[in-house]
């Protein structure tokens, strides 16, 4: 405001045409055709429903921290009114596990991964002054509000034995189609086919920018890390999206029109409907990982002022990944009945995965190695990222052999590995990139104690919080179970008060975010020194308005 | 003796327990029980010591008495209380599984982290700024990249190997004379028939928390009618769901199928040791998918018998030689 005021056209400075014009409220915020302003607002958004969806693990870890129902029969008078039945109860655990996967996957990561990150960083380190499509990028956005009212809102209603959707986040059928009446599920269907459309216009989007967009000089080879990682999961989206959109719109017309696609007694088959679905989900998971390995990229050779070891590699090694993660779906599904053949090719398949990936950890600490480290809070967030990654990594190749899936599918040992490499692996790639970008898009410092205490306690909270759940699923606990029987209580104990732990560290994060946004000391424009060498730190924190009128050159 | 059989499954009591017995001894014997079982033609001579003394409390009317619900034991066939490691197991293929867990495994996804940890630990302390003011630039170096890239690979063939031998244990098909079951997931509760043994779908409840108390028992793990099996005979399990998917799982014979409604999935294996073993459904079904609890009660063969014939079934073995006899009053007094 300061800007304008004092701009010689005085109030009516809003029509002076300049790189740092802002627009009146309304419009720069609701109507946004700005990337930086719409990363924000996805930035926004992803907090918002992390702390739903962080919310929603709390009541849940509650819940399971003893033995019995303790408190599940009191909430279901929330969502069931006051004289919820125990099996409403047990339906709202249901809904409450399936609201905290869809609300984590694609509320939280992805919009913060591609639509916060994503938006604010790839059109500046290619030397665009925007994305291809703004506009689009803003409808982008919209659409999530939508689907995530409708998911929310899905909670309330009839799904079956009581309100809300209570399928998982896979969605199953017959469970999702005969076994949950109600407008439930289909709210919940079309909030994911919302969402999908959202995340359809946002890849084509990405893949248009960093296609055509780049500066002179910015070839294919000398993109930064980052920006090949949203180019990857931009195509992942591309390709994946449209499958999920087909499995869960016969769904939506099996329940209500009389199809029977995922239908035995019709001619259909339950088990078309995981394939379609996983066909989506496995790419999905590198979605949401591949941007954070971007991340962890630079964060790791800003802070080592050294450039990325082996820089070809690990750009075609994320290539490689999204490639291969194409054809490894069903061993999410090794207990579904496959033949042994099957059964065997997705067992190797999904090992090769660990190849890649392993070249992506080696390369990151060869990037260390014979560097200059700063422990700024960013690196150390990277650095927690590397090894727990390796943790839920290798807990992967145990997963990917079929014969021992036998004995570990749907149990905890399932949910301890892909909260290591999501909510311990995404998660600190989040962090690592939110203090690492923070100045830039603030303009102002984070409190550098602060993030590492809140790194400290998150590392020890999260760690406690899953690290038992190995035990668990090694002695057989299911997953999705709001009771278990006695012998499972020490180590589900441990865990809920991991959580405790890790929601403490989470509010240090806010704290500093509040104090950072209100009083943090002024960044410059690039606060990390000569190891910070994309396009971003060429800029002022914030960048202006509208960045690179005359475009940037590379060599 | 084929007639002595027709008569057994008639309802002779005192003969029924001894009919696949070819002596106590070997019932013990978990490896050469499964073949003789069929065929035996001296049953008659020797009822074992230890199935006739529950088929002695039936006397009253003409029908075999269960054996009594076995005892679980503590820490056997579930999990044990604050345990970290994969549950004993009592099948082979369960054996094979296991060890290929904590042998291989377990120990190479162990020495990876900590070598990735010893790595990023020493990389830190050597390369942080103080002690090394002045970064490399070097950001290539073939050898090593093509090292990371072929280590891992050799790693993972050698994983491979065993895996997939696992995989092909436990497909081998059925033999003929396996132990067939025919197991429905409902919700939320399990279905459990013997076709080739003639007895109807009986199903199998959760066990309520007092009741399962005063049996002795695991709640949550304990329904109230077990899925009762033979140990050392092959089983073959045809598994189905009703409503909607549900998973039948035994950790400790490491078994876990989804049961798909419109599918017949089959799982094979062989139980080692008379016991317990408790699991629970592994699939997402709806609101009390937590509260369908599995539990097979395995019984020596001779026992087993003793239990179809209990059921008002006839031991399969016996059904054969039933279906074959020329006498014709013998097929409709096997109907009994």
């Amino acid at each position: 405001m300061t800007t304008i005021t004092a701009d010689h056209h005085g109030e009516y400075a809003h029509e002076h045409h300049d790189a740092d014009h802002k627009p009146a409220f309304f419009q720069r915020w609701f109507m946004s055709t700005n990337h930086k302003d719409i990363g924000t607002l996805y930035l926004i958004f992803a907090i918002i429903a992390g702390i739903i969806g962080g919310g929603i693990s709390g009541l849940m870890r509650a819940e399971l921290a003893q033995p019995g129902i303790q408190y599940l029969q009191t909430w279901a008078q929330f969502s069931d009114g006051p004289n919820a039945t125990l099996d409403q109860a047990y339906h709202l655990w249901n809904v409450l596990i399936t609201a905290h996967g869809l609300i984590m996957v694609f509320f939280m990561v992805m919009p913060a991964m591609i639509g916060g990150f994503g938006n604010w960083f790839v059109p500046i380190m290619i030397g665009a002054p925007d994305m291809a499509f703004p506009r689009m990028n803003n409808i982008s956005f919209w659409l999530l509000i939508p689907a995530f009212v409708l998911l929310l809102g899905s909670t309330f209603v009839p799904g079956g034995t009581g309100n809300g959707a209570g399928t998982g986040w896979t969605v199953y059928a017959p469970l999702s189609t005969s076994g949950s009446a109600g407008p439930a599920v289909d709210m919940a269907i079309l909030s994911l086919h919302i969402a999908g459309a959202s995340s359809i216009l946002g890849a084509i989007n990405f893949i248009t920018t960093i296609l055509n967009m780049r500066a002179p000089g910015m070839t294919l080879h000398k993109m930064p890390l980052f920006v090949w990682s949203v180019l990857v999961t931009a195509f992942l989206l591309l390709l994946a999206l449209p499958v999920l959109a087909a499995a869960i719109t016969m769904l939506l017309t099996d329940r209500n029109f009389g199809t029977t696609f995922y239908d035995a007694a019709g001619g259909g088959d339950p088990e078309l409907y995981q394939h379609l679905f996983w066909f989506f989900g496995h790419p999905e998971v590198y979605i949401m990982i591949l941007p954070g390995f971007g991340i962890i990229s630079q964060i790791v050779s800003t802070f080592s002022r050294k450039p990325v070891f082996g820089y070809l590699g690990m750009a075609y090694a994320m290539v490689a990944i999204g490639v291969v993660g194409f054809v490894v779906w069903a061993h999410h599904m090794f207990t579904t009945g496959m033949s042994v053949n099957v059964k065997m090719y997705f067992t190797a398949a999904t090992m090769v995965i660990a190849v890649p990936t392993g070249i992506k950890i080696f390369s990151w600490i060869a990037t260390i190695w014979g560097g200059s480290i700063s422990f700024k809070t960013p690196m150390v967030w990277a650095l927690g990222f590397i090894f727990l990654f390796t943790v839920g990594g290798v807990t992967g190749v145990v997963l990917a052999n079929g014969g021992v899936d036998d004995v570990l599918h749907d149990t905890y040992y399932v949910v301890a590995h892909f909260h290591y490499v999501l909510s311990l692996g995404a998660v600190f790639g989040l962090f690592a990139g939110f203090y690492y970008w923070f100045p830039k898009m603030s303009g102002r410092m984070y409190n550098e104690f602060l993030g590492h205490l809140h790194f400290w306690v998150f590392f020890v909270g999260v760690n406690m919080l899953f690290f038992p759940m190995h035990f668990l699923g090694l002695s057989g606990m299911p997953r999705r179970y709001p009771d278990y029987p006695e012998a499972f209580a020490y180590w589900n104990k441990v865990a809920s008060h991991g959580y405790e732990i890790m929601a403490a560290g989470m509010l240090i994060f806010f704290v500093n975010l509040i104090w950072s946004l209100a009083a943090g000391r002024k960044a410059e424009g690039n606060p990390w020194g000569e190891g910070a060498t994309t396009l971003e730190w060429t800029l002022t924190s914030p960048p202006p308005f509208h960045q690179f009128e005359t475009l940037p050159v590379v060599d | 003796m084929k007639k002595v059989k027709s008569l057994v499954l008639a309802g002779l009591l005192a003969f029924a327990p001894a009919l696949a017995l070819n002596g106590p001894a070997l019932a013990q014997d978990n490896a050469a029980v499964a073949a003789p079982a069929a065929g035996n033609e001296s049953a008659a001579a020797d009822s074992g010591a230890n199935a006739a003394a529950p088929a002695a409390e039936a006397a009253p009317a003409a029908k075999v008495a269960a054996p009594t619900r076995m005892k679980p034991t503590e820490g056997i066939g579930m999990p044990r209380p604050g345990e970290i490691t994969l549950q004993e197991q009592f099948s082979p293929t369960g054996r094979t599984g296991r060890w290929l867990h904590d042998v291989m495994l377990l120990p190479i996804i162990t020495i990876i982290s900590v070598f990735v940890l010893v790595l990023m630990l020493y990389v830190m302390v050597r390369f942080r700024r103080s002690a090394n003011p002045v970064p490399s630039k070097t950001s290539h170096n073939t050898l090593i990249e093509v090292l990371w890239t072929v280590v891992p690979v050799v790693i993972l063939l050698v994983i491979a190997v065993p895996s997939i031998g696992l995989l092909a244990d436990q497909y081998k098909p059925a033999p003929k004379d396996a132990v067939t079951v025919k197991v429905t997931g409902y919700q939320w509760y399990w279905g459990y028939e013997y076709p080739d043994n003639g007895i109807p779908e009986f199903v199998s409840n959760l066990l309520p928390k007092d009741k399962a108390e005063a049996n002795g028992e695991p709640y949550l793990l304990a329904p109230d009618n077990r899925l009762v099996l033979p140990v050392g005979r092959p089983i073959k399990l045809i598994i189905t769901g009703a409503d909607v998917i549900h998973a039948f799982a035994i950790p400790s014979l490491w078994v876990k199928m989804d049961a798909v409604p419109g599918r017949l999935n089959e799982k094979t294996f062989t139980i080692e040791k008379p016991g317990v073993y408790y699991g629970q459904c592994s699939e997402l079904c709806g609101a009390r998918h937590g509260f369908m609890p599995i539990a097979i009660e395995a019984l020596p063969p001779a026992q087993f018998d003793q239990w179809i014939l209990s059921q008002g079934g006839k031991p399969k073995g016996a059904a054969d030689a039933a279906a074959q006899a020329s006498a014709p009053a013998a097929a409709p007094a096997a109907k009994i």
